[in-house]
């Protein structure tokens, strides 16, 4: 069949909502796509263990501490079923891992942001993962089968996620004048970089018409931001705290909040590799990785013993 | 780092009972070094909320598939055997128990 041919049937498929699976014929463009997409998606899962680690050791409460090492656990174990999805592709966990560790591939921008109370570990939870969720409830419904299951597993962990930190948050807005304090520095910091996780607005993102007709993506960044603005500034006002905008505003006849100008300057900086905690990170992971060759090796190690010893 | 890339370890895709009585069903993939292994791996990876009573996993080399291209000629036979399903049968009003 002719390039142009298949390109039509594949579209046909997709329009009808039949999931695209590892075999079956895909666009180049598509297959390069989603691997950029899956394995970015996966490298902020990793990466994105280091801002909750920084707090594991000074959990306030043993319950804390249970709870963040479990999220932390579930983090890693996400990076993997996205790792496994991104094989489907015809990719190497390999490869992947080595671009990350080069820098050549990207992870989400939030990350690079440090976590300087105990409150950002709430904040992180209610607003980094709130954010997240929002974006990986929409891609259950991809037109990709593989990230599409990896998604349904994942979003089902998550929601456990934005609860505890909610709870950490709400916790510490009804404690002394200074927790409050902290509660609100914590919203006052992460907010704006969490409306940024969304990515560029509509008519600054030149790919999201070609993955919404390939419905890799089903919503837009800025109705998935719209969307998460309006779920939250609820939750803040219940707690008896103020979202960081003086501009934010209820419109009645949209049926949506409108916000104040985000600061896009900032987070192409951030992404350029700017921002406060880019280098921190990449060295934390380089570290791991080269710290934990041993680990590997002996793993390989005692599978020839033991299957020597079964022979 | 690429003479790590050579050395990797192989790929296993993993299967998972939920229950007894019910079948394996695929979830996943993760690399390891050996069978034993992959499978104390699938447990931390895919078990954490006690999703499971049993894991198969299955070096993903050793699966054979049947080919999307083919699909549609390969499953045509069973298309027109409409007589293999019991709504097919006419049976008379008042009949129980077919």
């Amino acid at each position: 069949m002719e390039e142009n041919q298949l390109l039509e049937k594949f579209q046909e498929k997709v329009d009808a909502e039949i999931k695209v699976e590892p075999k079956d014929w895909m666009p180049e463009k598509y297959r390069k796509t989603l691997i950029r997409q899956i394995s970015q998606h996966a490298h902020s899962e990793v990466v994105g263990m280091l801002p909750e680690a920084n707090w594991l050791t000074r959990a306030p409460s043993l319950r804390r501490k249970m709870i963040l090492l479990a999220k932390i656990q579930d983090e890693a174990g996400h990076g993997l079923y996205l790792y496994s999805a991104a094989e489907t592709l015809g990719v190497d966990r390999q490869e992947l891992v080595e671009e990350l560790l080069s820098g050549k591939a990207k992870y989400s921008s939030i990350f690079n942001y440090p976590t300087l109370t105990w409150a950002d570990i709430g904040a992180v939870g209610w607003l980094v993962d709130g954010a997240a969720i929002m974006n990986q409830v929409m891609l259950t419904r991809t037109s990709y089968g593989p990230y599409s299951r990896a998604m349904v597993r994942i979003c089902k962990e998550e929601s456990f996620h934005q609860r505890q930190g909610f709870e950490i948050v709400a916790t510490l807005a009804k404690g002394t004048p200074e927790q409050k304090e902290m509660a609100q520095d914590a919203l006052n910091r992460w907010w704006w970089p969490s409306l940024m996780m969304f990515g560029p607005r509509d008519d600054n993102s030149p790919n999201t018409a070609q993955s919404m007709k390939w419905k890799i993506k089903r919503k837009t960044n800025d109705e998935l931001r719209e969307e998460f603005i309006d779920r939250t500034v609820q939750q803040a006002e219940a707690i008896g705290l103020t979202v960081p905008d003086k501009d934010l505003k209820w419109n009645e006849e949209r049926g949506h909040y409108d916000h104040g100008e985000i600061n896009w300057d900032e987070f192409y900086n951030v992404i350029q590799g700017n921002g406060p905690c880019n280098q921190e990170r990449m060295k934390a992971r380089r570290d791991a990785y080269d710290n934990g060759r041993w680990v590997r090796e002996a793993a390989k190690a005692y599978a020839a013993k033991r299957a020597a010893k079964a022979a | 780092m690429s003479q790590e890339n050579q050395a990797n370890w192989p790929l296993y895709e993993v299967f998972i009972q939920s229950k007894p009585g019910l079948a394996h069903k695929h979830v996943g993939s993760l690399h390891a070094p050996d069978a034993q292994t992959a499978i104390e791996n699938a447990r931390d990876v895919y078990t954490r909320r006690s999703e499971g009573t049993s894991i198969w996993v299955v070096p993903a080399e050793a699966i054979s598939a049947s080919s999307p291209d083919d699909a549609g000629e390969f499953f045509e036979p069973a298309n027109d055997k409409v007589y293999r399903h019991p709504t097919f049968y006419d049976i008379p009003k008042g009949v129980k128990y077919l």
